[in-house]
C-alpha cells in the first residue's frame, strides 16, 4: 500500500532551485532510506512531507504530494504534523524536564487526563529503549541526558503523538556508533507499525536499515529501487560512484 | 623597539586617565547623595506631606506619584508591547512594511523625552480631555518606554533557537501553542529584564510628565486616574530650582530617594539577567 | 473550539501590533498637526533664522536662532569632551583592563546611565556650577561650559557602551593575525581594531551626540537659560529642549507661543532622526 505520492515536485528557495521534478512514493511499513552528498535536495524532500519548508518565507513549490491520496496542501497542517512526525539531525529536546518533552505533543494536542498522558509517555519510553535509563529522573531536564539519549528521547517524543509516518532527517549525524546502533536497532522494530523515511549521510547505515534506498543528486531523484540492488546493480554510473565513496 | 614600548605605555595610561575620569565622578556622585542625603531620611520625611511650600515636611505625595505614574505606563506598554513584538517577531513576514515599522521604532527610542512630553500634550491631555492627570502623563510614559520594551522582548524572542519552534511545530502543534509554551516561557527573563530597565528610565524622567501630570505642588494624594500627581524627578527640579531657601538636606533626601528607586529597579533587572544566564541550558 | 480561540488570539495580536504603529504614526500627526499650525502666520524662514526669540512680548519675536546656536555650542563642547573620553574608555574596557576590573568598570558606566538626569542636574548646580563660576571668575556659573560638561558626562555611557560593543565584534583573527605579525598592544589597537571597528564607534559617537541633543533636564538645570546668541561658551545660553520645558507650562493652548514650542518639537525630532538613520546605517555597515 502506498502512504505518500509525490508528483512533479519542484521546489524553490528565493531562485536557487533545491528539488527538480521529483517523482517518488513511500510505501506503508517500509524504510526508506534516501542517500545523497549535501546539498542534493534529501533534506528539503523529507521536509516537504510534513510541510516544515513552508516555515521559510521564500519558500515556493509545484507539484503534488499526497498522503493516502489526499492532496497535503488541502489538508490541516497541524494535523498533517501528527500523523507524520519527525526526528531531526541533531537531538533538539525542549527545554523542558523529561517527562514534559513527551507529554508536550499530546498535550498540545487537548489530553488532560494525567493518568492516560502517564501511561503514553512510559510506552513511548520504552518504544525507544530508553525506559530504563530514565523511569528515576523523569523531572530532570532533558538537556543533562547524553546525546545518544536525548536522540532517543526525541523519537519517543514522535511516537508520543502516534504518528502514521516519521520521519528521520540524519538522525545518527552527531551520536558515537554505539548510540547510532540503538536508534538502528530502534528503528527496525518501529518499522512493524510505522513507515519510516530516514535521510542519512551515511550510505552503511542506508544498507543496514533500509528496504528501498532513493538516491539525490543536485535536487533530482537519480535512482530508487530496493536496497538490495542499489548496492549490487545500480543503473545510473552517479550512484554506483557515490555508494563507493568516490564522491559527497 | 623601546620606542613602541614607551609609546604604548603612554597610551595605556592615557585611556586609563580616560576611564577613571568617568568612573570615578560617578562613584563621586553616588557617594555625595547617599552622605549628604542620609541625615534627612527617617520616616516622617517618608511618609509626610511637603510642609511650609516644601520647605519641610516629606515627600510622600511624590513617592506615591511616581509609582502610580510607573504602574500606569506599565500597564499600559507591556501588554500592547508584548503582542506588537510577537506580532512583529513571529508573525510578520520580512516585507517593506515591517522594515518600516523596525525603523520607525528605532528612531523613536532616539526621539528627546521633551519631545514626547509634546505628544502628551497634545493628545492626551488636549486632544482627548484627560487633562494634566495620571492617566495622561502614564500613556505618555507608557509610550516612551514602548520602544525599549519592543526592542529588548524583541532580542528575547529572538534568541529562542529557531530548532525549539520547529520541533515544537513538527509534533502537530499549533503556532500559537508554540509561542504560548515554547517561546514565552524562554523569552520571559529577558522581557522582564527590558521592562525593568524601560520603567527605570520612566521613573527618572521629568520632561515627558512635566506637562501631562506634574503638579508643583499637591499636598494631598491622588483620588484617581484623572487627578494630578506630584512626581519625585519633578518635585526635585522644582525644591532646586523653583523654591528659594530650601534646607540642603530635604534636596538631596530627595535626590537619595529617587536615585535608590531608579537604582533598585536597575539592580532587579541585572540580577533577573545574571540568574538567567546561569540557568540557561542551551 | 480551539482552533476559533486561537483564531481570536492571533487577530488580537495582529490588531496589537497594528495598535502600537498606528499609535506611534497618530502621536506623529499631532506633532505636525500643532507645530505646523504655526506656519499660518509666522513664516518658517524667520521662525529658523530669526534673532531673537520674545515670545511673550507683543508682537511675540518667534526666531529660535538663538535656541538652535544654544544647542549647538553645548552639544559641541559636549562632544569635544565626551568623544576622546569615551573612545578611550571604550578601548581600555575591551582591549586593557583585566576581566575582573572590567565587569566593574562596565558596572560603573551601567551605573551612570541609570542616574536621572534631574539627579544629575542637581548634583551639577551645586558642584560644578559654582566650580566653573570660581575657576573662571564669573558672574555666574550657569554656563554653556557647564552645561558641556555635565552632557558630556551623559553622553559617555551611549559612547562608551556602542563602542565597546564595535571593538567587541571584531573578529579574533584579525586581532591575532597582528599579534602574530609582531605588533605590539597598542600597535593593534592602533592599526586595527580601532579601523576594523571604526563604522561602530562612528555610530557610537552619534547616538552619543543624540543623546545630548535631546536631553532636557540637567541642561534647563545649569545652562543659565538665556535665550540670546552666544558669543562666547562662558556665557548663560538656552537650548531648543530647555525652551520647550520651561515654557509650555505657561503657553496657552492654541496661541502661537503654544504652536511655536511644538514647531521647535518638530526641529528636534527631525534633528533626531536624521542622527539615528545615520547611526543605524553605520550600525548595519558593519555587519
Amino acid at each position: 500500500m502506498v502512504k505518500f505520492e509525490v508528483h512533479d515536485l519542484n521546489v524553490w528557495f528565493e531562485k536557487a532551485q533545491a528539488l527538480k521534478n521529483v517523482n517518488i512514493e513511500v510505501r506503508q511499513n517500509e524504510i526508506l532510506s534516501i542517500i545523497g552528498p549535501s546539498n542534493s535536495g534529501k533534506t528539503t524532500f523529507i521536509r516537504m512531507l510534513n510541510r516544515l519548508n513552508e516555515l521559510n518565507p521564500h519558500f515556493r513549490m509545484s507539484g503534488i504530494v499526497e498522503l493516502d491520496r489526499l492532496n497535503i496542501r488541502n489538508t490541516d497542517v497541524e494535523a498533517l504534523r501528527k500523523r507524520v512526525g519527525m526526528v531531526f539531525a541533531l537531538p533538539l529536546p525542549l527545554p523542558l524536564s523529561i517527562y514534559e518533552n513527551i507529554a508536550y505533543g499530546i498535550r498540545m494536542h487537548g489530553l488532560k487526563n494525567k493518568a492516560k498522558i502517564g501511561q503514553i509517555v512510559e510506552r513511548s519510553l520504552k518504544q525507544s529503549y530508553l525506559w530504563d535509563e530514565v523511569k528515576d529522573r523523569l523531572d530532570e531536564s532533558a538537556f543533562k541526558l547524553s546525546g545518544g539519549q536525548q536522540q532517543r528521547l526525541c523519537i519517543s517524543r514522535t511516537l508520543a503523538v502516534a504518528p502514521e509516518v516519521i520521519l528521520f532527517d540524519e538522525p545518527c549525524s552527531g551520536l558515537d556508533p554505539i548510540s547510532t546502533a540503538k536508534v538502528e536497532e530502534a528503528m527496525l522494530e518501529l518499522k512493524k507499525e510505522y513507515t519510516i523515511v530516514l535521510v542519512t549521510n551515511n550510505v552503511k547505515q542506508a544498507a543496514r536499515v533500509g528496504d528501498r534506498t532513493a538516491f539525490f543528486l543536485s535536487g533530482e531523484l537519480i535512482e530508487i529501487d530496493t536496497t538490495d540492488r542499489i548496492f549490487t546493480v545500480p543503473k545510473d554510473q552517479r550512484t554506483d560512484g557515490y555508494i563507493r565513496g568516490r564522491f559527497g | 623597539m623601546r620606542n613602541t614600548k614607551r609609546t604604548q605605555k603612554i597610551a595605556f595610561f592615557l585611556m586609563l586617565l580616560a576611564t577613571l575620569l568617568i568612573v570615578v565622578p560617578v562613584g563621586m556622585i553616588v557617594v555625595i547623595i547617599v552622605q549628604k542625603g542620609l541625615p534627612a531620611i527617617n520616616w516622617q520625611f517618608l511618609s509626610d506631606i511637603p510642609r511650609q511650600g516644601m520647605r519641610t515636611g516629606g515627600i510622600f505625595p511624590a513617592i506615591i506619584g511616581t509609582i502610580y505614574l510607573v504602574l500606569g505606563a506599565i500597564v499600559f506598554a507591556l501588554p500592547i508591547g508584548l503582542l506588537a513584538v510577537i506580532y512583529l517577531s513571529e508573525y510578520s513576514r520580512d516585507n517593506f512594511l515591517t522594515r518600516i515599522i523596525r525603523l520607525a521604532i528605532v528612531n523613536l527610542s532616539g526621539v528627546p523625552s521633551v519631545v514626547y512630553g509634546l505628544f502628551g500634550l497634545a493628545l492626551f491631555v488636549v486632544f482627548f480631555k484627560f487633562g494634566a492627570s495620571i492617566l495622561s502623563g502614564s500613556l505618555t510614559l507608557g509610550i516612551m518606554i514602548l520602544p525599549i520594551i519592543i526592542t529588548t522582548s524583541r532580542e528575547a524572542l529572538e534568541s529562542v533557537p529557531q530548532s525549539f519552534r520547529e520541533v515544537s511545530l513538527s509534533l502537530g502543534a499549533s503556532k500559537w501553542q508554540t509561542i504560548r509554551h515554547i517561546v514565552l516561557p524562554n523569552a520571559i527573563p529577558g522581557i522582564l529584564t527590558g521592562t525593568i530597565l524601560g520603567l527605570g528610565r520612566a521613573a527618572g524622567e521629568t520632561a515627558p510628565i512635566l506637562f501631562t501630570v506634574a503638579a508643583f505642588y499637591l499636598p494631598q494624594l491622588p483620588k484617581s486616574i484623572f487627578d494630578q500627581a506630584m512626581a519625585l524627578p519633578y518635585h526635585l527640579y522644582v525644591i532646586s530650582t523653583q523654591v528659594p531657601n530650601v534646607d540642603e538636606k530635604v534636596r538631596y533626601g530627595t535626590a537619595l530617594v529617587l536615585l535608590v528607586l531608579v537604582l533598585f529597579m536597575n539592580l532587579v533587572a541585572i540580577i533577573i539577567r545574571y540568574r538567567f544566564r546561569k540557568k540557561k541550558k542551551w | 473550539m480551539r482552533k476559533l480561540k486561537e483564531f481570536i488570539i492571533e487577530k488580537l495580536i495582529l490588531v496589537c501590533g497594528l495598535a502600537a504603529i498606528f499609535f506611534v504614526v497618530l502621536i506623529f500627526l499631532f506633532l505636525l498637526k500643532e507645530g505646523l499650525a504655526l506656519f499660518k502666520s509666522v513664516n518658517p524662514f524667520a521662525f529658523i533664522f530669526g534673532k531673537s526669540w520674545y515670545p511673550i512680548s507683543e508682537p511675540a519675536q518667534l526666531g529660535i536662532m538663538p535656541l538652535i546656536l544654544g544647542s549647538l555650542l553645548v552639544t559641541l563642547g559636549a562632544a569635544i569632551i565626551s568623544i576622546p573620553i569615551g573612545v578611550a574608555c571604550a578601548v581600555y574596557i575591551s582591549e586593557v583592563a583585566p576581566s575582573k576590573t572590567k565587569e566593574i568598570l562596565k558596572s560603573g558606566i551601567e551605573l551612570l546611565a541609570a542616574i536621572p538626569s534631574v539627579v544629575l542636574g542637581f548634583i551639577g548646580m551645586v558642584t560644578l556650577v559654582p566650580w566653573v563660576k570660581s575657576v573662571f571668575h564669573l558672574p555666574t556659573g550657569l554656563t554653556a561650559l557647564s552645561g558641556s560638561i555635565m552632557l558630556a558626562f551623559m553622553a559617555m555611557p551611549t559612547i562608551v557602551s556602542v563602542a565597546e560593543d564595535a571593538l567587541y565584534s571584531v573578529p579574533k583573527n584579525y586581532k591575532e593575525g597582528a599579534f602574530a605579525l609582531g605588533a605590539t598592544h597598542w600597535q593593534t589597537i592602533y592599526r586595527v581594531m580601532l579601523p576594523a571597528a571604526s563604522s561602530g564607534i562612528v555610530a557610537a559617537v552619534m547616538l552619543g551626540i543624540g543623546r545630548v541633543i535631546g536631553e532636557t533636564m540637567a541642561v534647563m538645570m545649569i545652562t543659565g537659560n538665556s535665550a540670546i546668541i552666544p558669543h562666547s561658551i562662558l556665557q548663560p545660553v538656552r537650548t531648543l529642549t530647555a525652551t520647550i520645558a520651561a515654557e509650555m507650562g505657561e503657553a496657552v493652548v492654541g496661541s502661537e507661543h503654544y504652536f511655536a514650542l511644538f514647531a521647535i518639537g518638530i526641529v528636534l525630532f527631525v534633528i533626531s532622526f536624521i542622527i539615528n538613520v545615520t547611526a543605524d546605517l553605520f550600525l548595519h555597515k558593519r555587519q
